[in-house]
């Protein structure tokens, strides 16, 4: 096999840096609002839930769109930069990279969390609080082991949904290499310049990874009934 | 009747989805009260509004000076200091027995420890099983040890010990009975009560029609609601 050229090490180096810091960043926000989600209903929880769940339909340019005008040097993203001194503008960076995927894959992480919880059903928390457990108590020994197979499912779709997101990054990440340029960039430019040997790498690597993640869901989505 | 400072005192006024109720009660502050009625007649839905699980918009529920619920006030459930056996045993499936057990276990004089709650209730073998390879007996069993483990001041029991066998009924009855706390508890059985309770509160479609000490010097020791009378149906008189 010959050797990878060094650009598509540098751009897969910064999509599983890119996935994995999305994801630390969906879980930390998934797991309470999936679980504030999950109990009981309102019209509330109902709008909330439908707002998160937007970037399923939205094209992604429409979210990258708004994005920018929120990261840009005229939008709060830009006073943030010139404040802490990062320059201009929140655009065109990592860091911008980050808060889009994160948005651009809520739902995909939210909604698998979100049917853990639903699938506990009340009872497992009523005999914890029973038990004098506070809410935070029950939440992480009952709540979460015993949805953690859904927990997990989030989190790998949340990863592989941030692997797999081209429209946005264009949008607000542009083309950096090492910086902004991800592996489905890298591949659009590859096209784009004619270099078939490279685009075929990377999209071979991105079918056989979005075959793994598939095959991994569904031998996880039989444990999820473990305990009923 | 005389009060003594841990009376449950209860009243519950209002409609939580289809089940009414205007109902006012005290559960005295020592042995076994049981609650009974016939089945759907929303005995599970009181005992949970008394441990805060389910909330009447006008109710008052106190343990001694201890106020759980009135106007303006809602202690959650997890700060209240009562035990509750559930109908369903609901192990949590994702702990052993003894995990189980253990969960909530705190120490209070009087009260059983592990090691007789194990012995007592026949746990000995169980404690490093998983809830979902035993009985429903043994369940049972396992979420009564686990809520006296507990240490409450207060025990709410629903039917907690339909699944056991005679023997094995008759041990954990008599062990109830010596416990410290007082204790409400729901049965249909009317040997069961017999057997365990020192006072009994009868109600039927959210209207308590009775209450009085069981055996034959029974005593109404709870006002009826003046218009309910085609709710008394089969009241006793002892």
């Amino acid at each position: 096999m010959q050797s990878l050229p060094p650009d598509i090490w540098q751009a897969a180096w910064l999509t599983v840096r890119l996935a994995a810091t999305a994801t630390l960043f969906l879980l930390a926000i998934s797991l309470p609002l999936a679980h504030w989600l999950a109990r009981g209903a309102s019209l509330w929880k109902d709008a909330i839930f439908t707002a998160v769940s937007l970037p399923i339909v939205l094209p992604p340019s429409v979210l990258g769109y708004y994005l920018l005008l929120l990261l840009g040097p005229s939008g709060p993203g830009g006073w943030l930069a010139r404040v802490s001194g990062a320059g201009q503008t929140l655009a065109f960076t990592f860091w911008g990279l980050v808060l889009g995927s994160v948005l651009y894959s809520l739902p995909f992480a939210v909604q698998p969390i979100h049917n853990a919880f639903e699938a506990i059903g009340p009872r497992p928390l009523e005999v914890a609080a029973m038990l004098r457990a506070s809410p935070w108590r029950a939440f992480w020994t009952v709540a979460v082991p015993l949805a953690w197979p859904g927990i997990l499912s989030g989190a790998i779709l949340g990863f592989a949904h941030t692997v797999g997101e081209f429209g946005i990054v264009l949008m607000i990440g542009g083309d950096i290499p090492g910086r902004t340029r991800v592996l489905s960039v890298a591949l659009y430019d590859y096209v784009e310049n004619s270099q078939w040997r490279e685009a075929n790498i990377i999209a071979e690597g991105m079918v056989i990874f979005s075959f793994a993640i598939i095959f991994l869901m569904s031998l996880l989505r039989r444990r999820i009934g473990r305990y009923r | 009747m005389t009060r003594t400072p841990r009376d449950l005192t209860v009243m519950f006024q209002g409609r939580l989805q289809a089940f009414r109720c205007d109902l006012a009660f005290t559960v005295p502050g020592h042995g076994v009260t049981a609650l009974t009625g016939p089945s759907g007649c929303g005995k599970t839905t009181i005992l949970r509004a008394i441990a805060g699980l389910h909330r009447f918009d006008n109710g008052f529920c106190a343990l001694g000076d201890e106020v759980w619920q009135k106007p303006g006030v809602f202690v959650p459930p997890h700060r209240r200091s009562v035990g509750y056996v559930f109908q369903e045993p609901s192990l949590l499936p994702h702990l052993s027995v003894r995990q189980n057990l253990l969960y909530g276990a705190r120490a209070r004089a009087g009260m059983p420890t592990l090691e007789e709650i194990t012995s007592v209730l026949g746990l000995a073998g169980l404690l490093h099983r998983r809830p979902t390879g035993l009985s429903g007996g043994e369940q049972q069993r396992v979420a009564i040890g686990r809520a006296l483990l507990a240490a409450p001041a207060f025990l709410l029991l629903d039917e907690p010990v339909s699944a056991l066998d005679r023997d094995r009924k008759n041990t954990v009855v008599s062990f109830l009975k010596r416990l410290p706390i007082p204790i409400l508890y729901v049965s249909h059985d009317s040997d069961e009560i017999l057997e365990i309770s020192s006072e009994i509160i009868r109600f039927v479609d959210g209207f308590v029609i009775r209450a009085g000490r069981s055996g034959p010097d029974a005593t109404r020791i709870c006002q009826q609601p003046e218009d309910r009378s085609g709710h008394w149906g089969e009241r006793r008189h002892g």
